[in-house]
């Protein structure tokens, strides 16, 4: 087997490459990188991103796609603070909105697997609009930004658990999620309903559970996205996460995930928003200008992305 | 008897007649919520607005026609960058107008051009293509306008848009109409206009009779750059100023005029007839609902919620079980 063979049925092991290769030039550029503070701060700035994209590649792998993931975070932010000042602010209050919060990610999947799976809406359209009604309730609830969380959140979040950092924990979380995933029937059907949705019906799958599910799996990944944003914000905010649709949908292509389903894993998402990640802090710290910054990026990302499909297109 | 039935039914599901009925009813309810909605000077007023979605739309249709899960994200950075660019030329002269219309629609169908070429030939999925690329020429127009904005519209062009020319009628609305007559006689009269519904509805087909399938798909993304450079021109016309990101708030109702329409998302089939009156009926809906008073988060979930709808009426794709 070639290297290019391997690297044709394994695209995320070019993603890891470039990821070492990142790490190597963002520690030359930026020494403090390999800090533990500075590592665990850089973590908790990925976080979000890498949690929307394992949920997001679930819904790419049965062949669908959710716009609407940057807006299910600031709902599920709005949400939980609310709920938690509602409830006083206590420890219990804090357990309550965390529940709450994770309750609308779920929903917020299931009304979006219900139209595209159920009613046979398009995926594309269909997420767009319900991306609009989840950000319009996100304003409802929390017009203007605001509301802090009582300290012990934020200070849990960036303290250590055990000996390890709880964004680690949270991280090794989402790597040993993907992994279990990836060996459950669960997995393999979702790839047969990306890769062919005739034949997987024919052979009697049930394609509206499998999509639903995949679409819940997303919002329950853009929850967590929303409590570990919460964390680091410690407060309310309901225009978060306006980005979070394109750059989940990059991490995905750069993971290795064939965009037009039925191919890919997780895992390699994560990767893949460890590497747009990097991308964005070695521009930083290569010294551009600053009005230069988001053009570099974009061009990087740009090539990143036909780099990936030209490796994962079969 | 029968098939003057059948008739009368299929004009009643026809999305061209539904988007047409939906844009007299809105205005109804516009009438009645405050009187002097529908009146003529400011039914004018709202045809301006649709024309500068209509314009965006007319390249957006071409892409969803065309198909392979054809989409334009990439329209709303174009828009502003026709727009920074035409006010840069023009710098409040008449005389820089001509110049103004040729860069603001030249950068555009070039950066278009590579959309194309990105989605035919290395094969980058359209929406991830035009998105990507938004994020490029977002850049570009940071550096370009170093974050201060500059330019503004010539009288002239403003005049054009805002003033009425003959008729009590501006001078856009006849522009929409000549775009709206060479979109019609391009598609349904011409060989190229037929290759769009033939790659859009089965490529494979379209490659058997040797039609140059990648040249024409590349050639639709430039287009609809070209068009929306030129919304653009019409953006910074009608507003006097532009800032960078000025067109974003037409992508998502640029895609949704057209699938309102009655062009299938999947490619194929459809028209620009149906897309210009998505443009009417979507801009009624969104003055209707500014009229109502509403909070900005009411105007959205309402919004958001006619898609919905609009998408049970005909956005709804094929069963599995025949």
């Amino acid at each position: 087997m070639t290297m290019f063979h391997l690297a044709r049925r394994q695209p995320w092991l070019i993603t890891v490459l470039v990821f070492v290769i990142l790490a190597i030039v963002n520690t030359i550029l930026q020494p403090s990188f390999v800090d533990p503070t500075v590592m665990r701060s850089n973590l908790s700035t990925f976080l979000p991103l890498i949690l929307v994209a394992i949920g997001q590649t679930y819904v790419i792998l049965a062949g669908d796609i959710d716009l609407s993931v940057g807006s299910i975070v600031a709902l599920v932010n709005v949400v939980t603070v609310t709920v938690i000042t509602l409830l006083g602010g206590t420890l219990g209050a804090v357990f309550g909105g965390l529940a709450a919060g994770f309750c609308v990610g779920l929903l917020c999947g299931l009304i979006n697997g219900f139209f595209i799976s159920g009613l046979r809406f398009q995926p594309i359209v269909t997420t767009f609009a319900t991306g609009i009604i989840f950000a319009g309730l996100a304003i409802w609830v929390l017009p203007q930004a605001g509301l802090p969380v009582p300290d012990a959140y934020w200070q849990t979040y960036t303290e250590s658990l055990l000996g390890l950092p709880v964004v680690l924990l949270v991280l090794i979380f989402g790597a040993i999620f993907t992994l279990v995933v990836s060996r459950l029937p669960f997995h393999t059907r979702l790839i047969a309903v990306g890769g062919n949705r005739t034949g997987a019906f024919q052979s009697g799958l049930q394609l509206g559970g499998l999509r639903i599910g995949a679409y819940m799996i997303s919002g329950a990944f853009a929850s967590f996205a929303a409590l570990c944003l919460t964390g680091e914000t410690a407060s309310g905010d309901p225009l978060l996460g306006a980005s979070l649709a394109l750059s989940s949908i990059s991490a995905v292509v750069l993971g290795g995930t064939a965009l037009a389903g039925g191919f890919g894993n997780a895992t390699g998402s994560i990767v893949g928003a460890l590497v747009l990640g990097m991308i964005g802090n070695v521009i930083f710290f290569a010294g551009l200008p600053f009005e230069y910054q988001t053009l570099v990026q974009g061009l990087i990302v740009l090539a990143a992305l036909a780099g990936g499909v030209f490796v994962t297109r079969r | 008897m029968n098939s003057n039935q059948s008739r009368i039914t299929a004009l009643i599901a026809d999305p061209l007649t539904i988007a047409i009925a939906a844009s007299v009813a809105l205005l109804l309810i516009g009438e009645i919520l405050s009187p002097g909605f529908a009146q003529g000077t400011q039914i004018v007023r709202l045809l301006t607005v649709a024309a500068i979605l209509g314009i965006v739309a007319a390249g957006q249709n071409i892409v969803i026609l065309g198909g392979r899960e054809g989409i334009d994200l990439s329209v709303g950075s174009l828009i502003s960058l026709g727009a920074v660019l035409a006010g840069n030329m023009m710098n409040g002269q008449n005389s820089g107008i001509p110049l103004a219309v040729i860069v603001a629609g030249g950068i555009p169908f070039l950066i278009g051009l590579i959309n194309g070429i990105g989605i035919t030939f290395v094969r980058i999925p359209p929406l991830v293509m035009t998105l990507g690329m938004t994020a490029v020429i977002q850049g570009g127009l940071v550096v370009y306008s170093q974050g201060v904005p500059s330019g503004a519209a010539a009288p002239l062009l403003s005049g054009f848009i805002n003033q009425p020319l003959v008729f009590g009628i501006p001078g856009i609305l006849f522009v929409w109409v000549a775009i709206a007559a060479i979109m019609l006689f391009v598609l349904r009269r011409t060989s190229f206009g037929f290759a769009i519904y033939a790659i859009g509805s089965n490529e494979r087909a379209a490659t058997l009779v040797g039609l140059p399938v990648q040249l024409i798909r590349t050639l639709i993304y430039g287009f609809s750059g070209l068009f929306a450079g030129l919304a653009g021109v019409c953006v910074i016309g009608y507003t006097g100023t532009s800032f960078i990101s000025v067109g974003d708030q037409y992508v998502l109702p640029s895609v949704i005029a057209v699938v309102i329409g009655g062009t299938s998302l999947a490619g194929g089939a459809g028209g620009y007839l149906g897309t210009m009156a998505g443009a009417v009926a979507l801009t009624i809906l969104q003055s209707v609902l500014i009229t109502l008073n509403l909070d900005v988060w009411a105007r959205q979930v309402i919004f958001g919620l006619t898609l919905l709808a609009l998408m049970l009426l005909y956005g709804r794709q094929k069963k599995l079980r025949v």
